[in-house]
């Protein structure tokens, strides 16, 4: 199991680095095998920290991650190398994920110099047409070809694939899916359901509610950097409590009604917002939580 | 690669690139065969003194007041020329990559460190360090020359690798790097410099051509090297000997023009470079 | 009639050859209202509202008519198009509000590019600052740069200094992509009050999110590869879709209410053609699941009762069979 324990994110800001910016601000949360978690926030509200932190690729400010209750704030070396096995992440824009001089399947080429350097041409070939397979991807469209040759649906699978190549437990999938065009969306969403039938962990980071309520199974609504709501995704949305919450979703534009004109205005009308204490978590109902607002 | 292969194709196209390179390599050319037909050494004197260009005693670029022979210096220094960009550009090239990879690549009090000691390199007197050298040492040659140009102008390639590397490490793929388990290291040089190839080609004829400069002008106020003679020396001997009153043309105006076609010709090619590398500046 | 557009074919110089990226467009904007421009990347919308004003360099207008309130607008001309720009015709191109001067503040940013247009006597502050107001924002911004002001802010700011001279029509591109939800209903809700105050008499509203056009337009016209596939109003589009990309494309997004257990959605398997040299025909054929050997000849653009469609099947179909739902990959 990953769980954060109030973990926190702070940078420091302006001349000298004598102002502090809190990107998250005590979030706790597990994700579990097997479920689809969705981590739902506006730019700014620290979903994409959280998505870094727990790969590693920052370090946390307060609190901790901890996979299968060893803290992974002090794994080195070779015991980073494990954890990168049982997790991995793709991030939002496919075209800046690979590096534009080499060829796309470079990056199933690093895993196995990083974790199978063993294994045999034969059979790495194999592992790779069966990650392929799961992924949707013809190995004949995708390898041996360029980055700006291939669509960005395609190298977004092709990065799920490389993530199926090792034998990963969780999967942070930050925003994967918004670069892409409407109609090859739904079928990498449909992707990630189906991995969740493998047994793996997703954490879903997104801004598009619509996206979240579709796979996922518990949803947590970021703002500020804090959680103002989490539990049952349809708890969540089916009866919203939270005003910052109810905002959002009647903001969401629907194809089958209108927006009711409610005169509420833009979310934020300044930009950064002080620091404000982080409110506690009520749980209102089995598998429903909201912060006091 | 494709982009090789189509960099290449603009490459034989660029006029500069091809005008810059063809001047070098000639000039190049020149210097590994030359001395091979110098008929003096650089240094010996000859009976002849101050004589103008002549086929006759293999004068061909006449001899000095002292009675050198111009040719011989001049083949000489040539080759110099092209040992002290390698050696001098090769060391700035370097030490500003060491300085810059790391430096972008890590960040926080790493980089400032390393931005302190380049600022102050960057602002180091050259000249007043190299009087108090030249006062130190009883022989100096061209290597340790090329040593001094290269230790001492590398800030500015550090600064721009920096800035560069900079932009890359915010890329997504250095991030799957790191997924990967990749090091450090590994990620520096097998994912971030491959990308700025091209930047650090232009970059290296940058420094080539600049150390020559440098090491053309020091020789010129005389702390060159004191075993040998270098194309910045001939001029300085020349003015020193009146040469210009003495309308002793052959003296100064081949290691003049020499210096000019050489570092102008790599700075052609690295405005050709520029637009081989970046589509947007290509005519098309 | 404000707009009417005629068989607009605009192509792309490149290396490799032309891409023809808008090829035989044909439609009407009336006065006052909104038409919404919906499509995929590459379908040529940014390409259409560009070509109505004539921004970018590298297009090659190849031919067709673009006439504004009874005049003829010079779309094959950069410099013609200068007389026409920012006083009939005005745009908020894509990302606009990152490429604000950092260096100025907005006030002086707006003085500096209405001086630049000839325009400077326009009310002056005290206008901009009533319109300002308007979108709801403070007149205090004008001293502000940049930097401070919030996403939805500037993109608000660009959209009030675009419609200044009160153009006859307006070209909004991807206004609200790089805006959250809650902002992108405000600049969305912003951009209609434009037009119910007058501001702008019509509007081009391009974007690839068909759920806010819903919300905001009039009109729907929807693209495929550079050419029209539909055109409807805007409910009838998202309700009662005909053309089979259309049909598709609108049941591939998931709406908040559906969810991956009870209802699997699908996309569209491939992709768009290449628009080097695009394939003969109805260029959505290798993807469509109604489509048959008819398809190998080009579609006409069938217009009547305020709806068109570009499709044999469709226009043929009885509108009972045309309720089934559709399936990628069936038939």
């Amino acid at each position: 199991m990953l769980r954060l324990d109030h973990v926190s994110k702070t940078y420091r800001v302006g001349a000298f680095g004598r102002g502090r910016l809190a990107a998250v601000r005590d979030v706790s949360f597990e994700l579990r095998p097997g479920e689809v978690l969705s981590l739902i926030g506006e730019s700014g509200s620290g979903k994409s920290t959280i998505g870094r932190m727990i790969l590693r690729l920052l370090r946390t400010s307060g609190g901790s991650i901890t996979y299968d209750d060893a803290d992974i704030a002090r794994l080195r070396g070779d015991e980073l190398k494990e954890y990168y096995r049982r997790v991995q992440g793709v991030f939002q824009d496919p075209f800046s994920s690979y590096n534009p001089i080499f060829k796309a399947d470079r990056v199933f080429a690093m895993i196995r110099a990083e974790f199978f350097p063993r294994v045999g041409q034969d059979e790495w070939r194999q592992r790779v047409h069966d990650a392929l397979e799961a992924v949707s991807l013809n190995p004949a469209d995708v390898l041996g070809k360029f980055p700006h040759q291939l669509s960005g649906g395609q190298l977004q699978r092709l990065l799920v694939a490389r993530a199926l190549l090792l034998d990963i437990r969780y999967f942070v999938a930050d925003e994967i899916i918004s670069m892409l065009d409407a109609s090859t969306r739904i079928d990498v969403l449909n992707l990630l359901a189906d991995l969740k039938s493998r047994g793996l962990g997703i954490l879903f980071i997104t801004h598009d509610l619509s996206l979240g309520n579709y796979i996922s199974d518990t949803t947590i609504i970021l703002r500020h950097g804090s959680i103002v709501e989490m539990g049952e995704t349809e708890k969540v949305f089916g009866d919203a409590r939270h005003p910052y919450t109810k905002n959002l979703l009647a903001s969401v534009p629907h194809m089958h009604e209108k927006w009711q004109s409610n005169g509420s205005g833009p979310g934020t009308n300044g930009v950064a917002q002080p620091a404000i204490a982080t409110p506690e978590l009520v749980l209102i109902e089995e598998g429903h939580l909201v912060a006091a607002s | 690669m494709k982009g090789l292969r189509e960099s290449l194709h603009f490459a034989r196209r660029n006029r500069k690139l091809v005008f810059g390179a063809s001047v070098t390599g000639a000039m190049l050319l020149f210097a590994l065969v030359g001395p091979l037909f110098a008929r003096h050494g650089p240094l010996v004197f000859v009976p002849d003194m101050a004589v103008a260009p002549t086929t006759h005693d293999g004068y061909w670029f006449g001899t000095t007041l002292q009675g050198q022979d111009v040719y011989a210096q001049f083949v000489n220094g040539l080759r110099l020329a092209f040992i002290v960009g390698a050696v001098g550009g090769g060391i700035a090239a370097g030490i500003g990559m060491l300085v810059g990879f790391t430096a972008g690549y890590r960040s926080g009090v790493v980089d400032e460190v390393l931005n302190m000691l380049t600022n102050v390199v960057l602002v180091i007197p050259t000249f007043a360090l190299l009087l108090v050298i030249a006062a130190y040492l009883q022989v100096r040659g061209v290597v340790p020359e090329s040593v001094f140009i290269g230790i001492t102008s590398w800030p500015w390639a550090a600064r721009a690798l920096r800035s560069q590397t900079f932009t890359l490490v915010s890329r997504d793929f250095v991030d799957l790097a790191r997924l990967s388990g990749r090091s450090s290291w590994k990620i520096i040089f097998r994912e971030i410099a491959p990308n700025m190839a091209s930047y650090l080609v232009m970059m290296f004829i940058l420094l080539f051509g600049g150390a020559i400069l440098i090491a053309a002008t020091l020789d010129f106020i005389g702390l060159g090297p004191s075993n040998t003679i270098s194309l910045g020396m001939m001029m300085q001997l020349s003015v020193q000997n009146a040469a210009l009153q003495l309308h002793l043309w052959w003296w100064f105006l081949p290691p003049g023009l020499a210096i000019t076609a050489i570092v102008g010709s790599l700075y052609v090619m690295n405005v050709g470079l520029d637009e081989v590398f970046n589509p947007k500046l290509r005519e098309t | 009639m404000a707009l009417h557009v005629d068989d607009l074919r605009v192509y792309y110089r490149t290396l490799a050859g032309d891409v023809k990226a808008l090829d035989g467009v044909t439609f009407d904007v009336a006065d006052g209202e909104i038409m919404g421009l919906a499509g995929e990347s590459g379908c040529g919308k940014s390409t259409l509202g560009n070509s109505l004003i004539r921004l970018d360099g590298r297009m090659r207008y190849i031919g067709g008519h673009a006439v504004l309130d009874g005049e003829e607008l010079p779309v094959w001309d950069d410099d013609a198009m200068d007389r026409f720009r920012f006083r009939a015709v005005s745009t908020v191109p894509q990302y606009a509000m990152s490429a604000l001067n950092p260096t100025r503040k907005i006030g002086r940013m707006i003085h500096e590019l209405l001086r630049a247009r000839g325009v400077e006597q326009i009310g002056g502050r005290q206008e901009i600052a009533r319109r300002l107001e308007l979108v709801g924002l403070d007149r205090g911004v004008l001293d502000l740069y940049p930097i401070e002001l919030s996403g939805g802010m500037k993109q608000r700011v660009v959209m009030v200094i675009s419609t200044l001279l009160d153009p006859s029509l307006l070209i909004a591109d991807e206004i609200t992509s790089a805006l959250d939800v809650s902002t992108q209903k405000a600049v969305a809700e912003t951009l209609v009050g434009f037009r119910d105050r007058g501001f702008v008499k019509s509007m081009i509203v391009i974007t690839h999110d068909i759920a806010v056009l819903h919300q905001i337009a009039d009109t729907i016209l929807v693209m495929y590869a550079g050419k029209l596939a539909e055109k409807a109003p805007a409910d009838e589009i998202v309700a009662n879709a005909r053309h089979p990309y259309t049909r598709l494309l609108i049941s591939s997004l998931p709406e908040v209410g559906v969810r991956y257990a009870e209802r699997r959605l699908t996309g569209i398997p491939g992709r768009p053609p290449s628009l080097l040299d695009p394939p003969a025909g109805c260029r959505f054929r290798d993807r469509c699941p109604l489509a048959t050997d008819r398809c190998m000849q080009e579609p006409p653009w069938i217009e009547e009762n305020g709806r068109g469609i570009a499709c044999w099947e469709a226009a043929a179909m009885p509108a009972a069979q045309a309720d089934a739902p559709l399936v990628a990959g069936a038939l």
